[in-house]
């Protein structure tokens, strides 16, 4: 199988790799660039744990090949933080335990990340039907959206 | 598997019809790639045509009449400011396949070319007389939706053939349309049963046009003439409601599977066609949007 | 102040409120769960399962698959161990076909190659030749007499004569006389229920990386909820000694009771052998469906008589369990959980346990006493209906008290049950007005809870922090229970204490992370062991003073003398101690290592509403209210967070979760699209009571939380549904399909 050449952004740095066209953008982060905050929980675009922001726009990394993201600019849990500054969400998950084995978290916090830059006052309704493509079999979603409600309420109030 | 990323519909089609194999186009992606996972189809060629200039743009003609890039993802056409002023029901029914990831990539396209009975955006294309432009060696011509789907999985293109543009038409004075679905969860789910109507009225209230279109209850996306034939002359009074839900139900010919059974499809495809009657009068008669 | 005699009211730590100690690494991406290990020269494994329900396998042809470049090794049965007995041979029958292929899933053969898509292109040259063989899903259709025989030696001695060999073992208990307590009924009800299976449903896939040579000694890192019992059967699977295999646990994404056996652990290890390099197998999502461990489907008959005063006369409840090929279904757990809320003179419980081709059924939360809670509450909830009774006050009249004996045996020790009741009842959710089209359901739920081999070691440093290492896997947060519990005894400040999930070669046996049994267990181990380090720093003070070490006691994190008799000395916090211990008489460190068996039984009261749609039988759960008694909320937040999610799983196994099998045997819905669990649209906020009723047998009265909080949903759905909708469910999922048929059957007999 041939693989192909392809430069892109990811977490603001320029990276290079070659893949087979069959690999996902998610079997790129995880397995060609070490970045393994993304995670595969089914492979079908179901449960939103491999949510990554491709151009800005929420995206499962499952549904996506790796070719395609030549020129692209893609942002993972793991560029999420500002150095040692983790973004308001990440504190409000850890402050309201809204997170239990962790496995969803990074894909909910990339998609919660991205719900509140296009609506950053979200009513509840609003936060769930945005994060129903995001499953969580530990928490009930309760406390999930409670920091999410929260984090968007700090961050009107910080602007 | 071969990735192609061409720069024009006239060498995508030109890829497509010297491929051999298995050859699919990469719109959104959505289902390709999930058929790729489950090891359902591991195409020998992929073609992406999201490079292509112009197919991420949503475009208003000066007759009213939209034109949409085939790449055109459901996010872009939801976070669109006029497009769901004059189609809420077609925006609303791209809108509920799959989650906010989801949307971030799948198209009205993509879903259509699928060749799934349950589509959600293909009856609210069907009743909203949305066309599509075909590119082939031999040039680009202009056909309705339903001359698409052939059967599950199945569609009337042929080798060479690459959906270019859709086309839809100008909502011009008192219409609306709606597009309903049910499903077991409030997400992610694929249609047990979906319906589409998209009415016009007459000053006085009277629906004048109407178009009827139900997913998931027979092999195709269907079009039912003799329900909207029931909404003509009405004003959506109870009686008309009942007609429409008998003949909804009367055209359904779906089978029994793990989302759903023939009983349960038949009956509920009545009472989305009557609740997507009463949005799609709402928004006609402009007390809704 | 001995430990034991402490008060639960006048703790430091205990019941705060301290971020997770796995948090900053879980919202930054840098957690390593199973599937995120890497290893020089790893291959990556793919399994080859069989697509038939029950077929006898004629023939595997493996030599196409290895002739592909890249591959590196083949495995199939013949590469493990022989000659296993008892739940080994069970479990490496689950992992590795033998003679048949017993289940659509069912692995047969494995490879192992330099690249996952390379395995994938392999697996599939892999060609296997099968008898296929008429197969069973059922649970009655497997009982019945003309079903197919899967296996016509499993059934032991329970099992009584004339029964079919799919039956393999049989369950029967109680006491009193049921036959008089129904004649003496006002109202007897008997109704036959249905559940469908479900799954665990953790979005981590099962995961592992294992290297192992021809040495005997290997390597397996791989998310479980018990590395010892992993330690243990892979070996034993691979024919190596039990302490030649290191087993570290990772982080893990969920695993509700479905990652308490192993899978593809030992067919890695297989794997590595062949290869002589490390082999990670991760499954997929349709894998983890079709091949890892769903709860049983039941099949079930619930009798119960009433008098008018609500006052329950008999019961008696038929448990039929299907858990997939091989034995092991919970059904004496559904019998015994079934009533155990109630205190009945007279109580009957008989339990079934059924193979069929299906997976092997693994734990699931509470395994078993859902499914009975929903016949035997739903049967309580049509006599409440019918005598115009309240269902919370004829609960309360019923309840189980400290010595009531129990429906399975024992007499009950201090427990919640009516404490919950009274809370419910009191809560305003009970008493708020409903909407036209909604109906309220409430019901009871109990879970035994676990103790289990438990060992702790805790050890301090110089600057007077505490690093721990326990043994079970952190599946709810238990890290910081932990370091809270070791705080309290201590008397130093949560953050300077650091809790580990040791690996299988630095701490002694562990028992698996289930049966609600870590906050106990692993924190009764915990509470031991610092007051072991304790007794050291005592011993350490009393020296320093020369004065009797039984003069010395600890206090607020200080060594003082124990009164004026003892001698006038400041008192010496436990960083003094540490600074110079090496000196002193060399590293201070605690350890326990014990099998407790105060595990205290933890009960719940649920109240749901419902809103069912008439027109299409949808349901919408539109308020919910979790009251369980936990004992001691070491981490109320933590503690919330199990009755949400417990409810939540509930929700999901009442409305829409199911495993589908079509007429060819094959599962129909092995990915998360059709395999509906409830998503962030589908639930409200889930409001928590955490009522606290002492464990007497736990030095802080923790009961465990984790499995109680499934077992009333399904129960309080149904009696919602029924009540919002006017007929009743007595089949799970209450899928709209199911509700509207209810509606329409309803309507016809008019």
């Amino acid at each position: 199988m041939k693989t192909i050449h392809v430069t892109t952004t990811v977490n603001g740095d320029t990276v290079e790799y070659l893949c087979d066209p069959r690999e996902t953008m998610l079997d790129v982060l995880r397995d060609r660039l070490n970045l393994t905050g993304a995670k595969e929980g089914c492979g079908t675009g179901d449960c939103g744990a491999c949510s990554v922001t491709v151009d800005d726009r929420l995206v499962c990394s499952c549904l996506m090949l790796g070719v395609e993201a030549e020129g692209k600019t893609i942002t993972t849990v793991e560029g999420i933080a500002d150095g040692e500054n983790l973004h308001p969400l990440q504190k409000k998950f850890i402050e309201y335990a809204a997170l239990q084995c962790g496995i969803c978290t990074p894909g909910i916090l990339v998609a919660a990340k991205s719900l509140l830059e296009k609506n950053p006052d979200p009513t509840e309704s609003e936060v769930r039907y945005w994060l129903a493509g995001n499953l969580c079999r530990c928490t009930g979603y309760d406390k999930i959206i409670r920091a999410v409600m929260d984090t968007a309420a700090d961050m009107r109030e910080a602007s | 598997m071969q990735y192609h990323s061409p720069n024009s519909f006239e060498d995508a089609a030109a890829l497509a019809l010297a491929a051999t194999g298995t050859t699919r186009f990469l719109a959104g992606g959505t289902d390709v790639l999930v058929q790729l996972r489950a090891d359902i189809i591991t195409p020998d060629t992929v073609i992406d045509i999201k490079n292509i200039p112009g197919t991420q743009n949503i475009t208003c003609n000066a007759d009213g009449s939209w034109t949409l890039g085939v790449a055109t993802p459901g996010a872009e056409m939801r976070e669109h400011a006029g497009l769901g002023q004059d189609w809420p029901g077609l925006v609303e029914a791209m809108d509920l396949i799959g989650s906010t990831q989801v949307q971030g990539r799948a198209t009205l396209v993509g879903n259509l070319c699928n060749g799934s009975p349950a589509a959600d955006s293909v009856p609210a294309m069907a009743t909203a007389g949305v066309e599509l432009s075909i590119t082939n060696a031999q040039g680009t011509r202009r056909v309705p939706v339903m001359d698409i789907p052939a059967g599950p999985g199945r569609t009337h293109l042929t080798q060479g053939d690459v959906i270019s543009a859709v086309h839809i038409p100008a909502r011009g004075e008192r219409g609306g349309d709606a597009y309903l679905r049910f499903i077991p969860r409030t997400e992610m789910d694929i249609a047990v049963v979906g319906c589409a109507v998209n009415l016009r009225l007459d000053t006085a209230g009277v629906i004048t046009e109407a178009s009827v279109s139900l997913g998931a209850v027979a092999p195709t996306v269907l079009v039912l003439d003799d329900a909207a034939d029931t909404l003509i002359g009405s004003t959506l009074d109870d009686a008309s409601l009942d007609r429409l839900a008998e003949a909804a139900s009367a055209a359904c010919n779906p089978i029994s599977d793990k989302r759903g059974t023939i009983e349960f499809r038949t009956h509920v495809a009545g009472v989305l066609a009557k609740r997507a009657a009463k949005i799609a009068y709402a928004r006609a008669q402009g007390v809704t949007k | 102040m001995a430990l034991d005699d402490r008060k639960t009211t006048d703790f430091k730590f205990i019941g705060s409120r301290p971020d997770r100690p796995d948090g900053l690494d879980k919202v930054t991406g840098r957690a390593q769960f199973g599937a995120d290990a890497h290893a020089p020269g790893m291959l990556h494994g793919a399994i080859v399962r069989s697509p038939h329900a029950h077929a006898r396998i004629i023939s595997i042809d493996t030599s196409k698959a290895e002739q592909l470049d890249g591959v590196k090794s083949v495995v199939t049965r013949a590469d493990f161990a022989k000659d296993l007995s008892g739940e080994f041979s069970f479990v490496l029958e689950n992992v590795m076909a033998g003679e048949k292929a017993l289940y659509d899933g069912h692995a047969v053969a494995a490879v192992a190659a330099s690249s996952a898509l390379i395995a994938r292109d392999a697996a599939k040259l892999v060609k296997v030749d099968y008898e296929i063989l008429p197969h069973v899903t059922d649970v009655d259709a497997a009982m019945a007499d003309d079903a197919p025989i899967l296996n016509d030696t499993y059934a032991d001695a329970s099992v009584p004569s004339g029964l079919h060999p799919n039956v393999v073992r049989y369950h029967d208990s109680g006491h009193g006389d049921v036959d008089a307590g129904f004649a003496s009924a006002d109202l007897v009800i008997e109704d036959s229920f249905k559940t469908e299976a479900t799954h665990q449903g953790y979005i981590e896939p099962h995961a592992c990386l294992a290297t192992l040579g021809n040495d005997g000694k290997g390597e397996l890192w791989c998310t479980t909820q018990g590395h010892w019992i992993a330690q243990k059967t892979c070996a034993a699977l691979v024919g190596i000694d039990t302490s030649q295999l290191r087993v570290t646990a990772s982080e893990i994404g969920g695993g509700f009771g479905g990652k308490t056996t192993v899978f593809i652990e030992p067919v890695a290890l297989a794997l590595s052998r062949k290869a002589n390099r490390p082999v990670k197998i991760v499954m997929n999502r349709s894998e983890v469906f079709r091949a890892t461990g769903p709860t049983s489907s039941t099949s079930m008959d619930v009798k119960i008589g009433m008098m008018k005063d609500g006052t329950i006369t008999a019961a008696q409840g038929i448990f039929r369990l299907q858990g997939g090929a091989f034995p092991g279904a919970p059904m004496e757990f559904s019998a015994m959980c079934a009533f155990a809320p109630y205190a009945l003179e007279n109580v009957k419980q008989i339990g079934y346990d059924v193979i069929s081709n299906r997976p092997k059924q693994a734990a699931y939360r509470a395994p078993g006493a859902p499914m009975a809670s929903f016949a035997v509450e739903s049967v309580i909830d049509e006599l409440c209906n019918k005598l115009g009774l309240d269902p919370i006050e004829v609960r309360l009249k019923n309840a189980s008290r400290e010595g009531t004996k129990a429906s399975y045996g024992p007499r009950f020790q201090r427990i919640g049950l009516v404490e919950t009741l009274e809370a419910a009842k009191a809560h305003p959710h009970y008493s708020a007005p409903l909407k036209p089209g909604q109906g309220r359901g409430v019901s009871c739920g109990f879970w035994f809870n676990h103790g289990g081999e438990t060992s702790v070691s805790l050890a301090l440093s110089e600057d007077g922090t505490c690093q721990i290492s326990v043994g079970t896997p952190d599946i709810g947060g238990s890290r910081a229970s932990m370091a809270l519990m070791a705080a309290e005894v201590l008397g130093i400040d949560y953050e300077n204490i650091r809790v580990t999930i040791a690996d299988t070669a630095t701490l002694g046996y562990n028992d698996v992370s289930h049966g609600s049994r870590v906050t106990y267990a692993s924190g009764l181990a915990t509470i031991k062991a610092a007051q072991d380090a304790v007794e050291k720093l005592c011993k350490r003070a009393a020296a320093k003073w020369g004065i009797p070490e039984d003069a010395v006691f600890w206090e607020d994190g200080c060594a003082k003398p124990s009164g004026a008799n003892a001698g006038n000395f400041d008192p010496v916090p436990l960083a003094e101690l540490t600074k110079d211990m090496g000196a002193t008489g060399g590293p201070i460190s605690g350890h326990f290592e014990a099998t407790p068996e105060g595990a205290g039984v933890s009960f719940g009261t649920h109240i749901v509403d419902a809103e069912v749609d008439p027109e299409t039988g949808k349901t919408a759960v539109v308020r919910y209210t979790v009251i369980q008694d936990a004992g001691k909320a070491i981490h109320p937040t933590y503690v919330e967070g199990q009755f949400q999610g417990g409810a939540a799983q509930g929700i999901g196994w009442a409305l829409n979760e199911e495993y589908i099998y079509g007429e060819d045997g094959r599962l129909q819905n092995s990915i998360f699209l059709d395999y509906r669990v409830p998503v962030a649209s589908d639930l409200p906020m889930i409001d928590t009571v955490i009522v606290e009723v002492p464990n007497p047998g736990h030095p802080y009265g923790v009961r465990g939380v984790g499995e109680t909080g499934i077992v009333p949903p399904l129960a309080a759905i149904a009696n919602a549904v029924s009540a919002a909708a006017g007929v009743r469910l007595r089949h799970l999922p209450m899928s709209p399909p199911r509700i509207l048929r209810a509606l329409v059957a309803q309507a016809h007999e008019g």
